[in-house]
């Protein structure tokens, strides 16, 4: 395998007397020097008309569908549920398959309110304190699918919330909303096991999900509240595939069926790291659709991580250079920066095959959907050819 | 997808052992070459002496990539597009960044042309030690008058030395344009199924290369690059496929992408083994009644086309705030995947410390790293960065992850021997990494332990607001205290 930089395209000098040499500056590895030209061909006068196929590949396996919420039919008391992953195929080669879902987007909330980020804040300010209004906010107002209830107060370092306050608050919720919820510890091993284990018991039959797994904890004893009382667990590997596939092995082993299990391989927000998500993303569904079985379940990002990027939520002020040539105002309003953010990894990540999201601002939602709806749709209706966007060039704007 | 091996070049190298390239010889040069770790035009004789005129065809021919590199402008500004060799940047670093183009046409006036074409050229945000720039200006003809087109790329090629697109569908106006800039190797905007013949003629008269256009129809894509490639001998070609802005038509885009990208890769189709073109700017052609709403979109369809292949792209919003998403998504995905992305742990000088500088910890994540370094460095005084070892990840992951750990800061603070270089035994430890800071006073026993800010920038008025006071026995009011100060909540 070799590089385009090694290369060296055809190139003669433009004008005459003009030294080749001038070219070898090393800024970027431009081409330079050329073969000598083969004689030009007879000019044709007619097109050389050939066919362009889609190169199309099936692949010998494809990821687990795994339900999100339950309906009282099914044993629980959501009124709306939804199913993730199915896929067959990558996101973005339609060529190759649709994958049979549009993907889920869930609104984080707090028991008890973080450090946000102003544009983020503007957003729930009413409800910071109430999460159960907080939650019905993201569902009804802001169009999320469900919420996400980060338990961050059972941290025994910040207020030891016990495990029966946190499953009555997870009740309170449910009884407010109609939609499933996303059940987030506070990162304490110990505590998350223990509360996980009591909200998993209180909630029974509703097909919560429950984030996350991590490699210190107990995986065993985490799993088995999720497959005695029926609800999705999320497995979080931190940017390394091994862990990954540790983990999802290991849940599995100890009884997780894959129509249970979600892998979220830790999102790099946007300028922070995201290449590295991108890449791991793609290599684990990859490695699931050519047939590695632990890793063939849905996909999960945290997109709300975009928030870590200054750039993201800064002023303008802070954020341009001395020696800026750009006016203050092309810096543009933090609330729309931030959402472009966030909305942008999780569309990247979108296109290496995620389908669940835990976001944070209502208009990276809004931007997320225009866009990630579109490339998950199962049948295009209108072609690029009947709109001829062609004209661009000629156009005035 | 080919595998090079190093006996598949070296049979094409002089086989003389001269060095020039810097290696011992030839065979350890072909080695270097297959696995990226060189440069082709290192090996200098075979590009100087016309006695290996065959073989250097030969060497060329089998380190072509399945997506030519096509060469756009001259000199230090030329840009490279295009020279792709895999589908996934885990295979192997993506190289040639999608070089940005903004847009002008012949019937702005002069001052907004000015304006736009300096912005290309002194745009620059540095981030995490590189520059972010824009690339190109693509001229487009409006008018349809070909002098005034003529006209506007003269003023603009005296405006900017970066490479320039020559935007009409008029061999008139485009003939008139190349003969005042056909020097600089403008980029031609484009053949279509109208013109191809008379712009086949043009791209061959002043050696430019040349783009071909069939919006949403492939086929006739592959037929105009056909044509030129086999009909005129023409090599230098760029591929639009045509980018839809508005609903169906933008999945339809980016699967366009994909699959010819899949076809040059892993089929190994030579006719569209070329660069492919994003446009971006074609959201203009169907403005939402709010105006940041289509910046938004041309923000989004930037980045997303640069994922899915786009090798070049021509945008309209001169807004930073639009641009700045996609530039620093072009930074992350065009990294090398084999730098592993951390530096080492230590103890790291900002400026030359003495024992009352502040002391800062922070985790091995290079991200971090750098960006702590540079805010750290606004700190009036110099300071000491302890780097303890998060395993290259974000504070934030590596705190969670149980990567960045009370045992890891031990371990940096013992391993560095800082406490003989520092008198004030205190240290300030990131605000993502609160909730550590008790264990970490009772392991450290003698030393005190500040929760800084979560974001580094913020380190500069940490310092003044509260560990200086704090280190000279003020008393604090609760106001500047940051939020996620130890035990607040």
């Amino acid at each position: 395998m070799r590089a385009s930089r090694h290369i060296r395209v055809s190139l003669e000098p433009a004008t005459p007397g003009e030294q080749r040499t001038e070219f070898l500056v090393p800024i970027i590895p431009v081409p330079t020097v050329q073969p000598a030209p083969s004689p030009a061909p007879p000019k044709v006068a007619e097109l050389i008309k050939t066919d362009f196929r889609y190169p199309t590949f099936q692949y010998p396996s494809s990821v687990a569908e795994v339900q999100i919420g339950a309906t009282k039919r099914e044993g629980g008391s959501r009124g709306k549920v939804y199913k993730i992953g199915g896929a067959a195929s990558l996101p973005f080669w339609r060529f190759d398959g649709v994958a049979p879902h549009l993907p889920v987007v869930a609104l984080d909330t707090f028991d008890l309110a973080p450090p946000l980020a102003r544009p983020v804040k503007e957003a729930y300010k009413e409800v910071l304190e109430d999460p159960a209004a907080w939650a019905k906010l993201c569902v009804e107002k802001y169009e999320a699918d469900l919420p996400s209830l980060h338990l961050v107060s059972t941290d025994p370092g910040i207020k030891d919330t016990s495990a029966s306050d946190a499953a009555k608050l997870v009740e309170d919720v449910l009884q407010t909303v109609d939609t499933p919820i996303i059940v987030g510890g506070s990162g304490n091993p110990q505590k998350d096991m223990e509360v996980f284990n009591k909200v998993a018991e209180s909630t029974k039959g509703e097909r919560l999900i429950f984030s996350s797994l991590t490699t210190d904890m107990d995986i065993r004893e985490t799993v088995r509240p999720m497959v005695e009382y029926n609800h999705d667990l999320i497995a979080l590997a931190f940017m390394d595939i091994n862990q990954a596939r540790e983990l999802c092995r290991k849940s599995q082993e100890a009884g997780l069926p894959r129509t249970q299990l979600i892998l979220d391989n830790t999102t790099g927000g946007l300028g922070y790291g995201i290449e590295y998500s991108f890449s791991i993303f793609q290599r684990t569904r990859l490695a699931a659709l050519m047939g590695e079985e632990v890793f063939q379940v849905p996909l999960s990002s945290a997109s709300t991580n975009a928030w870590a990027a200054r750039e993201a939520w800064q002023k303008p002020e802070v954020l341009r250079p001395g020696d800026s040539i750009a006016p203050i105002e092309s810096w543009g309003p933090r609330e729309l920066r931030g959402p472009i953010w966030e909305a942008t990894t999780a569309l990247v990540l979108a296109l290496c095959g995620a389908e669940l999201f835990m976001m944070m601002h209502p208009l990276a939602v809004k931007l997320f959907r225009q866009f990630g709806n579109l490339i998950a749709k199962s049948q295009l209706e209108k072609s690029l050819k009947e709109l001829r966007p062609e004209n661009w060039a000629e156009a005035k704007f | 997808m080919r595998i090079l091996r190093p006996l598949d070049v070296y049979k094409y190298l002089p086989q003389t052992n001269c060095k020039e390239c810097g290696e011992p010889n030839c065979m350890s040069f072909a080695a270097k070459l297959v696995e990226d770790r060189t440069l082709a035009e290192k090996c200098t004789p075979l590009f100087r002496d016309t006695k290996y005129k065959e073989k250097l065809a030969k060497y060329l021919e089998s380190i072509r990539p399945p997506v030519k590199a096509i060469q756009i402008g001259v000199g230090h500004n030329a840009v490279n597009v295009g020279g792709k060799v895999v589908m996934f940047r885990h295979d192997l670093t993506w190289h040639n960044p999608t070089p940005l183009a903004l847009d002008v046409h012949d019937e702005m006036d002069d001052a907004t042309i000015t304006d736009r074409v300096k912005f290309v050229n002194d745009f620059k945000y540095t981030r995490i030690g590189a520059d972010l720039t824009l690339d190109m200006v693509a001229v487009r003809c409006v008018s349809k008058s070909p002098e005034e087109f003529c006209r506007t790329v003269s003023r603009v090629s005296k405006l900017t030395a970066k490479p320039l697109i020559l935007c009409s569908y008029s061999p008139e106006a485009l003939e008139e344009a190349l003969m005042a800039a056909s020097a600089s190797r403008p980029l031609i905007y484009a053949a279509t199924k109208g013109n191809w013949k008379e712009l086949g003629e043009l791209a061959l008269k002043y050696k430019c290369p040349v783009a071909v256009s069939s919006p949403g129809d492939l086929s006739t894509l592959k037929s105009l690059a056909k044509t030129l490639r086999e009909g005129y001998g023409i090599d230098d070609i760029v591929l639009d496929p045509g980018t839809g802005t508005e609903g169906d038509s933008f999945a339809e885009t980016l699967n366009n992408f994909s699959a010819l990208r899949r076809s040059a890769i892993e089929v190994g189709d030579v006719t569209i083994g070329y660069p492919l073109m994003g446009i971006p700017a074609a959201v203009w052609l169907s403005p939402d009644e709010d105006e940041n709403a289509t910046k938004i979109r041309e923000s989004v369809l930037s980045s997303l086309l640069m994922t899915t292949y786009a090798d070049l792209l021509v945008v309209h919003s001169s807004d930073i705030w639009v641009l700045l998403a996609a530039l620093v998504w072009r930074q992350s995905v065009y990294t090398d995947p084999r730098t592993p992305p951390s530096v080492k742990p230590g103890i790291y000088e900002l400026g030359k410390p003495d024992e009352k500088a502040p002391l800062l910890v922070t985790g091995n994540f290079a991200l971090t790293y750098f960006l702590v370094k540079e805010d750290a460095g606004k700190i009036k005084e110099p300071s000491w960065l302890l780097v303890a070892d998060s395993e290259a990840t974000s504070i934030e992951s590596a705190v969670a992850g149980r990567k960045f750990t009370v045992d890891k800061i031990v371990d940096a603070v013992k391993e560095s021997a800082i406490s003989e270089k520092v008198k004030h035994k205190s240290l300030i430890i990131p605000g993502y990494a609160a909730r550590l800071s008790g264990e970490l006073e009772d392991a450290l026993k003698d030393w005190r332990v500040f929760v800084g800010p979560r974001d580094s920038s913020a380190i500069k008025d940490f310092i003044e607001k509260v560990w200086k006071k704090e280190m000279h026995g003020e008393e604090l009011t609760k106001e500047v205290l940051p939020l996620d100060r130890k035990k607040s909540g």
